[in-house]
């Protein structure tokens, strides 16, 4: 593995015509992950400030997951930037050196604040619970419960307090903690769009409307994901409801369902709507121009990356899942298509603007083609191919089981009010 | 001291001497007296590449990988020379294979010939960091890694650098890469170990044809300044703002 | 009042303020701004004279001279006295201290760098003496005939094919 220096890039670029020595696809599928995940992190949290912030009941069960899932998004957001830095030990520099004309600079900060902002939310909404717990396991003997009590111990940093009056008082900090993560959230998307946005070397990503761009993407990302899990645990509380005999519950259930369903898709075609204008608009603005860096992208958009952009990315991640959730009569597995389609348009939006903008030399006089390393034979290979990728998405998942044996978020029992 | 701190940073700071400085008298300065005394600094390096006196013989890329330590047979280099033909119809072909190292022996360019009898005009143009006034890359570096010096060198801290790849994607001439090695951002200083000693850079000492000059742009003496001072010279993609420092002579408007 | 709801403020302080620890003892003294500004100027002082302690390779023909007289003297005055001797001897580094001997690079590629026919009008190049590679006894070194110190030197004619 260490024997022969490799070039950065070398391995999954594929160049073609003149493209200066020294570019690579530098920037390969962990910055496409990036985004995309950092978006499933805000639409998480932003469906559970629905419940805590806007008071929709009916979303009461769905916000403590997100909530609780959103947390274990969270380190997964910044996991594809540690994956993808040559230095990956020093991490911690931006929050060291701050070098603030950077738009990663902030990264660190704006993670942090929104990480404690989520954090402190849960520890408001879940506090109770530790603090039962704590006394719980009092009477447990054995080294596991000792263990486990610590960790409950540590959990509510030393609030033991309980009374009704204390507990009105968490649930009114985690709804404006909620409130206050909302803008909070889009600035961590619009910030992510700042810094592709403001790269003027990059003839594709240089625009004032990046961020926008992003932060519409993002919501809809994010309210597509949280539809799809809602979708998925409502059908299958159904399931067993009607296994257990309650046909009635059960309809209940789809009821409210169906209710919820319906407000969410109004939400999710109004930004979707929003983002595909502004992608339009700065496509056609783009055109009309015609800067000295439009011949070039005007090949790369309607020749090379035709199927990426307008094929996988406009008809089928946009249009389709449009015009599923437009079209009258619509059926639960209509609506599951239509969001597994959004959440597959989206990256593509995500891919076209990270690899696209590397698919064409700064020469203006050659183009690079990405070939995404999938059976790994180095450690690089691996952070940057399929396998890294697949880590990366397969990691919340991981968490949230973890989290969610001391933060029992699908437990019905848990709510401190 | 008997001479102000403010003699003692700007005689320093003309010399080479800034480490031998204990790090004291730099906080007991204040911010503005420092820049003060910077803007004063004697050094500007720039400097000028003349594509008509170019052959091509790549000699300059070949001392600059062995000179600054760059893997000799990896594909990235900190400074290359690209050929350009353009043909009676129009048509430009380019190309700098292994950054130019080996020369330019072989009249194909990526395998396709080209008609002798087409051929309008065709040329050298060797590349290198731009030392710009304006950085981007520098600006984009999110921990302080890289940065420009008073002499107006922007140089990488291979110490400091987290490899995250943003000054490469920032820089509008290409000339930023990682070391295949070091795993961190590197690129062309003008061999600063070498100008900051009194030696001219790698890739100028060793081109035969004077088509690569340094130059001190604050000294009125020197001759290389002069020409840049006196005659018509020009800059690759002044319309990025980035306010390059590496003047050509000869450009043609198909150089990118 | 209950102040309980301040708890997760004094852990975010905290972490605010071990980073501001951490920031002591792990950055370097000499970071901060040195150059021109924050934006182009702030780094670590000490990285400027570990560049210029770069090990310098390529000596220049006043370190050659010094022991090589007469192969320096004949070079400046024959036509290839712009040629550096350390594009054919290579870099001398710390020769002849810890390499007695210099590789020598004597393949027809590296006179082929200026002296390979491209026909190329308005070039620098075209008005080089040059050969065509395929056209020109491909089987030998260019050395065998022609010496690089003083290239108008005779050509001997040794057993020609």
């Amino acid at each position: 593995m260490l024997d022969e220096p490799v070039v950065h890039g070398i391995e999954w670029t594929i160049k073609e015509l003149f493209v200066y020595p020294n570019e690579f696809i530098y920037w390969s599928i962990q910055i496409v992950m990036y985004p995309y995940m950092t978006g499933l992190v805000a639409g998480a949290f932003v469906l559970s400030s629905l419940y805590h912030v806007f008071g929709q009941k009916d979303l009461k069960e769905i916000a403590q997951f997100s909530l609780v899932f959103s947390l274990a998004l969270l380190p997964v957001a910044a996991l594809p930037l540690l994956l993808h830095l040559q230095q990956p030990t020093r991490a911690m520099e931006p929050l060291l050196t701050p070098h603030f004309t950077s738009a990663i600079a902030a990264f660190g900060i704006v993670f942090t604040t929104y990480a404690l902002i989520v954090l402190s939310e849960i520890w408001f909404v879940y506090r109770k619970y530790f603090v039962e717990q704590v006394y719980a396991l009092k009477q447990k003997a054995g080294l596991s419960n000792l263990m486990k009590r610590t960790v409950y111990r540590v959990l509510t940093i030393g609030a033991y307090d309980i009374s009704e009056g204390a507990l009105k008082i968490d649930k009114k900090a985690a709804t404006v903690l909620a409130a206050i993560g909302i803008p909070v959230a889009c600035f961590l998307h619009g910030y992510a769009g700042f810094i592709f946005g403001s790269v003027k070397a990059n003839a594709l990503w240089m625009s004032p409307l990046m961020p926008v761009i992003f932060i519409m993407s993002a919501v809809v990302s994010g309210i597509a994901l949280c539809m799809f899990t809602y979708i998925v645990i409502m059908e299958w509380k159904a399931f067993l409801r009607r296994r257990g005999g309650g046909a009635l519950e059960a309809g209940q259930i789809k009821g409210a369902e169906e209710e919820v369903i319906n407000k969410a898709a109004r939400y999710l075609l109004g930004f979707l709507v929003a983002a595909i204008s502004l992608e339009m608009l700065d496509l056609i603005f783009r055109g009309y121009t015609a800067m000295k860096s439009w011949d070039i992208l005007r090949s790369v958009m309607y020749g090379k990356d035709f199927m990426n952009i307008f094929v996988l990315q406009y008809t089928l991640g946009n249009l389709v899942p449009f015009v599923l959730l437009v079209l009258p009569r619509r059926t639960l597995l209509r609506t599951v298509i239509a969001l597994i389609l959004v959440l597959f348009g989206v990256f593509m939006m995500r891919w076209n603007v990270v690899i696209g903008g590397q698919a064409f030399s700064l020469s203006f006089s050659g183009y690079m083609h990405y070939e995404i390393p999938v059976i790994p034979h180095s450690l690089e290979t691996f952070k940057e191919g399929v396998f890294g990728a697949l880590t990366v998405i397969a990691t919340p998942f991981f968490l949230f089981w973890i989290i969610n044996k001391f933060v029992p978020s699908l437990r019905r029992d848990t709510e401190g009010s | 001291m008997t001479c102000s701190r403010r003699d003692f940073l700007k005689d320093t700071v003309g010399g080479s001497l800034v480490s031998a400085l204990p790090l004291s008298a730099f906080t007991l300065i204040s911010q503005a007296e420092a820049a003060a005394a910077l803007s004063e600094s004697k050094t500007r390096w720039a400097f000028l590449v003349d594509t008509t006196k170019c052959v091509g013989c790549g000699l300059c890329v070949k001392a600059c990988k062995n000179e600054n330590e760059i893997p000799y047979d990896a594909a990235v280099t900190r400074t290359w020379v690209e050929r350009y033909v353009v043909t009676k119809g129009g048509s430009t072909h380019i190309d700098s294979p292994m950054g130019g190292r080996d020369g330019f022996i072989d009249d194909k360019i990526r395998d396709e010939e080209i008609d002798p009898e087409d051929i309008a005009k065709a040329f050298f143009v060797p590349k290198l960091c731009n030392q710009c006034d304006n950085p981007a890359c520098v600006q984009v570096c999110p921990v302080g890694a890289t940065y420009q010096t008073h002499d107006g060198i922007v140089l990488i801290d291979r110490e400091w650098c987290i490899g995250c790849g943003y000054c490469i994607m920032a820089c509008p001439y290409g000339v930023r890469f990682f070391h295949p090695e070091e795993k961190v951002a590197d690129k062309c200083n003008f061999c600063y170990h070498r100008i900051s000693n009194g030696m001219d850079p790698a890739c100028v000492e060793n081109c035969s044809f004077g088509a690569r000059r340094i130059a001190n742009l604050k000294d009125p003496d020197d001759p290389v300044a002069n020409i840049i001072r006196t005659e018509r010279v020009s800059v690759l993609k002044d319309e990025y703002g980035t306010k390059p420092h590496v003047f050509y002579i000869g450009l043609d408007a198909e150089v990118r | 009042m209950k102040w309980h709801i301040l708890r997760p403020l004094w852990v975010a302080i905290g972490l605010v303020g071990s980073i501001l620890v951490a920031q002591q003892f792990l950055v370097p003294d000499d970071f901060g701004v040195h150059g021109r500004n924050f934006t182009y100027g702030y780094h670590r002082l000490s990285n400027i004279q570990e560049w210029k302690d770069f090990p310098v390779k390529y000596r220049g023909r006043e370190s050659c001279v010094e022991c090589h007289e007469e192969n320096v003297l004949k070079l400046n005055a024959s036509t290839h006295a712009p040629v550096e001797c350390e594009n054919c001897h290579g870099p001398s580094v710390n020769h002849p201290d810890d390499k007695e001997f210099l590789p020598l690079d004597t393949t027809r590629e590296l006179c082929l760098r200026c002296h390979a026919f491209l026909e190329y009008p308005n070039s620098a190049r075209g008005e080089l003496l040059s050969v065509e590679d395929r056209r020109h006894k491909r089987r030998y070194e260019c050395v065998k005939c022609h010496n690089p110190h003083d290239p108008q030197e005779d050509v001997e004619e040794e057993d020609s094919e």
